[in-house]
């Protein structure tokens, strides 16, 4: 049984309009162009580099950037600062992709399950929805990854747990509203089961927001795991993470800026590039602008 | 009409009831997520033995349904006894009470400011559609809302103490000082870095809403009379506009606590911020489960009363 899909995928879909759109979107495009450099960078960079990323060297200790082979200079047990920064890349940057997979997949289950079931279900979920809402995320981050081992793929799950409302609400928004649409009405009339109608007929057309709130997930998942490392609740040492670079930076301050400046530029230039793709996409796909 | 008022508060207040009890079954799977759950205050004491602990389980009523504890466990917060601290013996809710102030001046201050700049910039923007200054803003609310606050802040520290040495690098007050100008001196840096984020949502928000309001019927017949644009400007739009920005200010309660709780951590503000990670780094987790709670609590407040000021000011909420 094909699926009826009112707007489906075309064919060719990189011609379709919405690729023709995200093209226009110049800031959009830089996005796309620095996230590709920071990520060759993160996978090719520590080879090319003449450290360990874990070499310690204690005559070399505090080195300003430039200093010889050091480009950004070293830390305070004498590490080079820019290997560590492309294996924190990976670590940061694979957390917040995964991150971003588990809570869209999440967000979407609920969103699809609440929106296209309604009624007292429906109502439940949603209020679940708010209730994790209510709290801080960085408070119920933090109380979890304190009390649970803070493993890489512990801090991805508890980051993930604690982000999937948003995708929820936006799905299950979107699919509240296709439901009562006439292809629907047709899949239900056919005789198809609720599980398929959900999945097969209505999750394809809601995939626009989908996409848009995922791209804006990664860059949440990123900071996210950026404050909870650099209080010293994320990703542990040795292991270098974006965050955890910057943990013990504001000692340092005063003598070596660079060990704050680095790392944290580093966050910055990754989680604008998703948030400039997001807004990208958002135009693109023509999604509602009510959410910033 | 009063009645209709009375109908849109009652219906509100229940269902922010129903959230906070949502919100307390949430707060009591992470209660008993924790390692060794309520009793782990126990297992660090070395006086006390595995079965002491067990026969405390028994005391307290742990090997009961979990359903039936939650009550219990509800039942207790609700009459106000939140636990004791581990550290002093001190009520949990009186360790909050003592670090609410300086959290609700930090974030009080920075609201301000970031409500000020914000609705400037937002308005100028919606005035100036695709001017320079409206794509300067658009792609700096972008990049705000990118930073991570401790950076930010550690930046801040860098450059406007250790460099130029304008201000405090932390603390709330100097010691031995304590006047309101040595206070204000100290809330400058935070109350700046915590409003960052926020310049840039509301300036996001506010440039919307001035647009819809400048798109709607009253101001063609403002204009039409040949009012002219300031009046327009001040008299029409901007009230409209900020009308919505009530409930976004409660909407936005979550993001500002998380926000405070890293900036108070950047600059030793002893706030619930920083009494949350102390309390963290010393396993005191009746106060690290009290904060979650209240700091749900007020945002579920925060939205309620944030509701009601908005059906007070504006009609057509209460009777649409």
């Amino acid at each position: 049984m094909t699926a009826i899909v009112a707007h489906a995928v075309p064919v060719r879909w990189w011609r379709s309009r919405a690729v023709y759109r995200f093209m226009r979107h110049h800031l959009a495009l830089v996005g796309i162009a620095m996230i590709t450099l920071l990520v060759l960078a993160c996978a090719i960079g520590p080879y090319a580099l003449p450290y360990d990323s874990l070499h310690i060297d204690l005559r070399a200790r505090f080195a300003p950037p430039l200093t010889g082979q050091h480009y950004f200079g070293t830390d305070p047990l004498g590490r080079d600062l820019a290997v560590r920064l492309l294996m924190a890349g990976r670590v940061s940057l694979l957390v917040g992709f995964s991150a971003m997979l588990l809570s869209t997949l999440i967000g979407t289950l609920v969103g699809v399950t609440a929106g296209y079931r309604g009624g007292w279900v429906g109502a439940a979920l949603m209020r679940m929805v708010d209730g994790f809402l209510s709290y801080p995320s960085i408070f119920l981050v933090l109380a979890l990854a304190a009390t649970l081992r803070p493993s890489p793929v512990m801090i991805t799950v508890i980051i993930a747990v604690t982000s999937w409302m948003e995708t929820a609400r936006i799905v299950e928004a979107e699919v509240r509203s296709l439901r009562e649409r006439e292809f629907v009405q047709a899949a239900r009339m056919v005789g198809l089961r609720g599980g398929h109608i959900m999945f097969r007929e209505v999750l394809p057309n809601a995939m626009g927001p989908i996409i848009v709130a995922a791209s804006l997930a990664v860059a949440r998942a990123i900071l996210l795991e950026a404050y909870i490392s650099f209080l010293g609740y994320g990703i542990q040492p040795p292991l270098p993470s974006w965050g955890n670079m910057l943990n013990g930076a504001q000692q340092y301050l005063a003598s070596a800026p660079w060990l704050a400046i680095i790392p944290g530029a580093a966050i910055t230039i990754a989680v604008t590039s998703f948030n400039f793709i997001g807004d990208g996409l958002r135009d693109a796909l023509d999604v509602r602008n009510d959410n910033i | 009409m009063v009645t209709r008022m009375s109908g849109f508060l009652l219906n509100r207040l229940s269902q922010s009831i129903v959230l906070l009890v949502i919100v307390s079954i949430i707060g009591f799977t992470v209660l008993n997520l924790m390692p060794g759950g309520p009793l782990a205050q126990f297992g660090l004491d070395p006086g006390m033995t595995q079965k002491d602990v067990e026969r405390l389980a028994t005391q307290l009523g742990l090997n009961r349904p979990l359903w039936l504890q939650y009550l219990d466990w509800a039942w207790r917060l609700l009459q106000g006894d939140w636990g004791h601290s581990f550290r002093d013996g001190s009520s949990v809710l009186a360790v909050i009470g003592r670090h609410l102030l300086a959290t609700l001046l930090l974030m009080g201050t920075s609201t301000a400011l970031a409500i000020a700049a914000g609705t400037w910039i937002g308005i100028r923007g919606a005035t100036h559609r695709y001017s320079l200054f409206d794509y300067c803003a658009t792609i700096g609310a972008m990049v705000a809302l990118s930073v991570p606050t401790f950076w930010f802040g550690l930046i801040g520290i860098y450059i406007f103490t250790l460099k130029l040495g304008w201000v405090p690098a932390g603390n709330m007050y100097t010691i031995g000082d304590g006047s309101v100008l040595d206070y204000l001196h100290h809330l400058i840096l935070p109350s700046l870095v915590l409003s960052l984020v926020h310049v840039a949502v509301w300036s996001r928000y506010m440039r919307t809403a001035t647009l819809d309001a400048l798109s709607q019927d009253f101001v063609k017949t403002a204009r039409a009379k040949g009012v002219s644009e300031r009046r327009i400007l001040l008299k029409h739009v901007v009230g409209n506009a900020l009308l919505p920005m009530i409930t976004l200010a409660g909407m936005q309660l979550p993001s500002i606590l998380t926000g405070a709780l890293v900036t108070e951590t950047v600059f030793t503000w002893p706030g619930m911020g920083r009494l949350f990670l102390d309390s963290l780094g010393y396993s005191d987790y009746p106060v690290v489960m009290g904060l979650l709670i209240f700091s749900a609590v007020l945002v579920v407040l925060g939205n309620l009363i944030a509701d009601i000021v908005i059906a007070t000011v504006d009609p057509r909420i209460r009777l649409g």
